[in-house]
C-alpha cells in the first residue's frame, strides 16, 4: 500500500480525485485541519438528539396516560419489533461495508452495499407501518389517548428520518452511477453513512425506552 | 513537518488514502456480532424474569449498544475532537435538559 500516494489532512486543499472534484468536499477545510462538511454533519447530529430527547421524554411522561384506549402492554409486539431492531442494526453494518468501500476507491461494492442498505432501511419502514396498521386495528389512533399521540409521534418521527436517510442512499448511489457525485466520493457517502448509523442508535433507545421497559 | 510524515506514515499504514482510518471489514462484522447478542439479551428480557437486574440490564445493554455504533460504525474513535466534541455535547445536553425537565414533573419519584 505504500505505492498509494497518501495526504495528510492538511494537504487536501485540492482534490485528486480528477472526475469527482467540482469545488467542493475536501476543499474546504477549517483552519483546524477538519472538513466542514463532516463537522456540520457531527453539528447537525448533535442537535438531533435534543430533537429526539424531547420527543422521547414526551413518551415517558405520558406513557401511561391511555385514557380509555389500549395500553402498551396490549398493542406491542415484542417479537416483530425486535426482528425490525435487529434489521436496522445489520443495516448499520451494510452502511459500514459502503464506506470503506467508498475510501477503496471500490465503486461497485460501494453502490451495491448502498443498495443493500436501503433494501433493509425499507424492510424497516414496511415493518413500522405494518406495525401502525395492527396498532390501528387494536383501536389505537393517533388521538386515542396521550400515550398514542406520543409514541405515533416518535416513532412516526423516526420513520420519516429512516425515509430521508433511504431517499439519501438512493440518491448517491444514482449519482454514484452517473459520476456526478461533487467533491470526494469517499467523504460524501461517509456522511450519508453518519446520518443513517444515527437513526440506528435513535433506535436502539426507542426499542429499549419505548418497546421493553413497561409503563 | 515531522507531524504530516508522521500522519502520512500512520495512513500508509492502514491502506487509507483519504487521511482516515480503515479497519478490516472481519472487523465491523465482530461488532456487529457483539451487537446482536446484545440485542437477542435485551430481547430475551419480554421472556425471562431478570428480578431487580432487569431495568439496570436494559440500560446498561442499550449504553453499550449505543457506544459501540457511535465509536466503531460512525468511527467517532478515530476521529477528531472537534467531532467528538460536537456530538457528545449534543448528547450531554439533551440527557441533562431533558432528565432536568422529567424530574421537575416528578418522572422519577
Amino acid at each position: 500500500m505504500a505505492d498509494i500516494a497518501v495526504h495528510a489532512p492538511a494537504d487536501h486543499g485540492h482534490d485528486d480525485h480528477g472526475h469527482d472534484d467540482h469545488g467542493g468536499g475536501h476543499g474546504h477545510h477549517t483552519s483546524l485541519g477538519l472538513s466542514n462538511n463532516k463537522l456540520a454533519m457531527w453539528l447537525f447530529l448533535g442537535s438531533e438528539c435534543l430533537l429526539f430527547g424531547g420527543l422521547i421524554s414526551t413518551y415517558m411522561l405520558y406513557r401511561g396516560r391511555v385514557a380509555e384506549g389500549p395500553t402498551p402492554d396490549q398493542v406491542y409486539d415484542i417479537p416483530f419489533t425486535s426482528v425490525s431492531s435487529f434489521v436496522l442494526l445489520m443495516s448499520s453494518l451494510t452502511m459500514v461495508f459502503a464506506v470503506t468501500a467508498a475510501k477503496r476507491r471500490d465503486q461497485r461494492n460501494t453502490r451495491l452495499w448502498l443498495i443493500v442498505t436501503a433494501i433493509l432501511g425499507a424492510l424497516f419502514v414496511g415493518g413500522q407501518v405494518y406495525e401502525f396498521t395492527g396498532f390501528y386495528r387494536e383501536g389505537l389512533g393517533f388521538t386515542t389517548s396521550l400515550f398514542s399521540s406520543s409514541l405515533f409521534t416518535l416513532t412516526g418521527f423516526h420513520g420519516v428520518h429512516v425515509t430521508v436517510g433511504i431517499i439519501m442512499l438512493m440518491a448517491l448511489q444514482s449519482i454514484m452511477t452517473r459520476n456526478r457525485v461533487v467533491g470526494d466520493t469517499a467523504e460524501v457517502v461517509e456522511l450519508v453513512g453518519l446520518y443513517w448509523h444515527f437513526v440506528d442508535i435513535v433506535w436502539i433507545i426507542i426499542f429499549t425506552l419505548v418497546y421493553l421497559i413497561p409503563a | 513537518m515531522s507531524t504530516a510524515t508522521e500522519v502520512h506514515d500512520a495512513h500508509a499504514e492502514h491502506g487509507d488514502d483519504h487521511g482516515e482510518h480503515v479497519h478490516p471489514d472481519s472487523h465491523y462484522v465482530k461488532v456487529a456480532i457483539i451487537l446482536a447478542i446484545l440485542t437477542a439479551l435485551e430481547t430475551s428480557t419480554y421472556w425471562i424474569d431478570f428480578g431487580p437486574l432487569f431495568m439496570p440490564l436494559l440500560l446498561t445493554l442499550m449504553v453499550i449498544k449505543f457506544v459501540l455504533v457511535v465509536l466503531v460504525f460512525m468511527h467517532l474513535k478515530d476521529d477528531g475532537k472537534w467531532f467528538n466534541m460536537a456530538f457528545w455535547t449534543g448528547v450531554g445536553l439533551a440527557v441533562a435538559c431533558y432528565c432536568a425537565a422529567l424530574a421537575t414533573f416528578k418522572f422519577f419519584a
